[in-house]
């Protein structure tokens, strides 16, 4: 078996994550485990042959059995409408992978972490948050995570018990923030970006995965901060 | 043999002959970078062949476009699964830029600003095949799509179409790139589903 060979997963669970995002835990006998921040390929089959794929993210990390995604409905999708609306436990979904070795962080690697997530982007910062956690590294890690409202971020419990001393979580609300929140609602800046993230002294590896208009807009601050452009990676979804 | 997805249906099948297989087709420009988008100047910018011999040829900005620029009306297919048809761009025909290189190298590194690289054979670039593209759909090329200049290799998957290109170096043998080394295929033919390696 390599990442090349489909495989089929069983539906064990799914939870709603946003009203809009379905996170999905698959069984997977004989699942090598992946690295934190790779994705897998998805493939739906219809009864006449016809085919569709594409790629997700993986939430897991790590070795075992279990392979989880998190899927955000596109209205005008094909297969995100199919994943989000119709799947369900017992089910079986076809995938390969993991795939990518280029936005991938690994417990090994000792210098600060900054994860900057767009909306559903941050499905890859938080398995590489559950990396973290799980090795014990002890390498400094901080997330801020722009988000349109409190009700649509992602993992929002489990992003509350990881963060500590080590995992730093700063929100940035753009639509609709919480009741008394102290700031307004609003995009990330690049003064949001400037105090609350590692500062570029300090040499952090930044991994910053979102629509391609918040990716490109980051980027080019973090750039503007200090930030080496080759410690920046970058994953985007959309077009422009 | 795959197996059935319980209530999947999709779209209406889209039978057009044009589109690689595994691609769905996209009316978006969607971007795809590894990271921050460079941003150049054309006053500072060249482009470099290097060969074996020694041998290097440069180009500043106002020397490359004086070479001509072609109309290229073509289809691109990007590894991430979305293909776009009926595209136009305006480059500069690598076989221009090759005619006075001396090399016997069979294999190229096209480099990037801001670091990017990746491998192709020389035989690809060759005979009206690729380009470095300035202008899309009329327009000078924007950054984040990797102007002011890319390579243009329409028939190969787009990573293979470097964004901020810089210069290529010639290669005995067919080194993996950027992408390459980073799980994506050593050619990337879209007919032929080279997606990975």
């Amino acid at each position: 078996m390599t990442f090349r060979d489909w495989l089929v997963g069983t539906v064990v669970s799914t939870t709603m994550q946003t009203p809009t995002a379905k996170s999905i835990v698959l069984d997977v006998p004989g699942w090598k485990g992946s690295a934190a921040g790779q994705h897998v390929d998805v493939r739906l089959t219809a009864e006449d042959g016809y085919q569709a794929v594409r790629a997700y993210s993986l939430a897991s990390t790590g070795p075992g059995d279990r392979v989880e995604l998190a899927v955000d409905l596109i209205e005008d999708g094909e297969v995100s409408p199919y994943l989000v609306g119709e799947l369900r436990e017992g089910d079986q979904l076809e995938f390969r992978g993991p795939l990518g070795r280029w936005f991938v962080w690994k417990p090994g690697d000792t210098q600060p972490v900054q994860l900057v997530a767009g909306g559903s982007g941050v499905v890859p910062l938080l398995a590489m948050a559950r990396a973290h956690a799980a090795s014990g590294s002890e390498a400094k890690f901080r997330l801020l995570y722009s988000v349109r409202t409190p009700a649509e971020v992602f993992y929002a419990d489990e992003l509350a018990s990881l963060a500590g001393p080590n995992f730093e979580v700063t929100f940035v609300y753009t639509r609709q923030t919480p009741p008394g929140w102290p700031h307004p609602a609003g995009r990330v800046s690049r003064e949001i970006l400037g105090s609350a993230t590692i500062p570029a002294a300090e040499n952090p590896a930044v991994f910053v995965c979102g629509p391609t208009g918040f990716v490109e807009s980051v980027a080019d601050w973090l750039v503007e901060l200090g930030h080496n452009a080759l410690a920046v990676k970058t994953e985007r979804f959309g077009g422009n | 043999m795959a197996i059935f997805s319980r209530g999947f249906s999709g779209r209406p099948r889209e039978s057009n002959p044009d589109l690689p297989p595994g691609q769905f087709l996209t009316e978006d420009f969607p971007v795809l970078s590894a990271g921050p988008t460079p941003r150049l100047d054309t006053a500072d910018w060249k482009f470099e062949i290097k060969t074996e011999t020694g041998q290097t040829l440069s180009w500043n900005w106002d020397e490359l476009t004086a070479l001509g620029l072609e109309d290229v009306h073509t289809d691109i297919h990007c590894v991430t699964r979305w293909s776009k048809l009926g595209t136009d761009w305006r480059g500069i025909s690598l076989d221009k830029l090759f005619e006075d290189a001396e090399t016997s190298f069979d294999f190229v590194m096209v480099h990037s600003y801001g670091g990017y690289t990746t491998n192709l054979p020389l035989e690809d670039l060759m005979n009206g095949q690729a380009w470095i593209a300035t202008e899309f759909g009329g327009e000078p090329l924007e950054p984040d799509h990797g102007g002011p200049a890319r390579l243009l290799v329409p028939h190969l998957y787009f990573w293979k179409s470097a964004k901020w290109v810089r210069g290529i170096t010639m290669q005995r043998t067919d080194s993996p790139g950027f992408w390459e080394q980073n799980g994506y295929h050593i050619y990337g033919d879209p007919w032929r589903e080279e997606r990975y390696w």
